[in-house]
């Protein structure tokens, strides 16, 4: 075939290109792979019973700002790791402050022993459970994710693979924070914080396999 | 060749072929065309691969920029967009056939549009051929569209689909016909 000939063929009919179609789609696979997880959260192990007390409404607000600025910042990395040539607004780093964050505030509270022994502050009740749920809801975001990055075009394959497994786990933490009975720092930051990191590890070890285009 | 004056004639082609200018993206794609040509021959012949070897990878890459030029956003710049991407290919490419980027120095995002080379040469490949592998509703698409150069909508009533689902075929169908080239270039 001639290059000439593939290039009349590829400009015939030219279909214009709307601003924002990367955006647009992330958004869209951010809304199904909430609602999915969510429902995978229902379906199994259930939204915990009567999160009535003021306390537990806290820690629930907590473990979701914790989740969603992870899930809003990894998305802002994600959509631009999609677009070749398009350098981050702020280095990397900067995705690791809620991490930092929620570390330090539970190593203080280990320090100040304000809920009981070591042992229950960091395992809780269910961190077998945590730890199980987390990267399963983030499963199927996952796979959504990585269908919405591969319409982009990524060039750095692991990092675009971390930032879905990231943004995936984040969202497996919002769902399992609806049925966590777990209202203790140290365990969010080891098992939300670990769950989420493991999860974005994971992302990043599979990202070459399946975005490669 | 002046590369910054190349950025600014290229990034306004690139510009106007987003918002549909047919004849702005044959221009771009022809320009682009000779500058990742001259790139990639370069680049092979350093480590005796042929000039169809390249003249392949040349048209997996234009389809790429074709179907990804969503990728593109119009406030940046466009020559390292366009380097992104043929460095991407060519660094897969190189490693699906067992050679690797160290084999080849290291350039500059301008080196990529410094050179020209407009000798369009076969590539080993037969659009026909590779249209005929396509899954119909593709195939009947991208004939009337892109070949014969129907209209989205008379195309549409010929074939009976809808004019998105004649669209989403087109775009499908150049995106598989990327994914047929590839591996056929590497056996």
């Amino acid at each position: 075939m001639n290059t000439d000939k593939l290039i009349d063929v590829l400009s015939s009919n030219l279909e214009p290109v709307e601003r924002g179609t990367l955006t647009r789609m992330i958004w869209w696979a951010l809304v199904i792979a909430t609602a999915v997880a969510f429902c995978v959260m229902l379906g199994t192990v259930g939204p915990r019973s009567g999160i009535v007390s003021d306390e537990g409404r806290g820690f629930l607000a907590l473990k979701l700002v914790f989740a969603v600025s992870l899930v809003g910042g990894g998305a802002a990395w994600l959509v631009r790791s999609m677009q070749p040539a398009r350098e981050l607004r702020a280095p990397l780093w900067v995705l690791s402050l809620p991490f930092v964050v929620i570390t330090i505030a539970g190593a203080v509270d280990l320090v100040r022993e304000t809920s009981g022994p070591w042992s229950r502050m960091l395992f809780g009740t269910q961190w077998a459970m945590c730890v199980a749920c987390i990267p399963l809801f983030a499963v199927l975001p996952f796979a959504i994710l990585i269908w919405a990055a591969r319409q982009g075009a990524p060039t750095n394959l692991p990092r675009t693979g971390a930032m879905a497994g990231l943004v995936a786990g984040a969202i497996g933490a919002v769902a399992y924070a609806f049925h966590c009975p777990d209202d203790l720092l140290p365990f969010i930051a080891l098992w939300y914080g670990g769950g989420i990191a493991f999860c974005a590890v994971v992302g990043g070890l599979l990202g070459p396999r399946l975005l490669r285009w | 060749m002046d590369s910054e004056s190349s950025e600014v004639e290229l990034r306004s082609l690139m510009v106007a072929a987003l918002d549909g200018d047919a004849e702005a993206h044959r221009q771009l794609l022809t320009k682009v065309g000779a500058r990742l040509r001259a790139y990639f021959k370069g680049r092979l012949k350093r480590i005796d691969r042929s000039a169809t070897e390249a003249e392949d990878l040349l048209q997996e890459v234009l389809i790429a920029i074709h179907t990804r030029r969503h990728t593109y956003d119009r406030a940046q710049l466009f020559t390292p967009w366009l380097y992104a991407i043929a460095r991407y290919k060519l660094v897969d490419h190189l490693r699906r056939t067992r050679a690797s980027m160290n084999d080849i120095s290291i350039e500059s995002a301008s080196e990529v549009v410094a050179h020209n080379d407009s000798e369009a040469i076969e590539s080993g490949l037969d659009l026909e051929k590779l249209l005929a592998r396509l899954p119909p509703k593709m195939k009947q698409a991208i004939q009337y569209v892109k070949l014969e150069g129907l209209s989205v909508r008379e195309t549409a009533r010929r074939t009976g689909m809808s004019e998105s689902s004649v669209k989403v075929s087109v775009h499908r169908g150049l995106k598989t016909v990327a994914r047929l080239i590839k591996k056929e270039r590497l056996g």
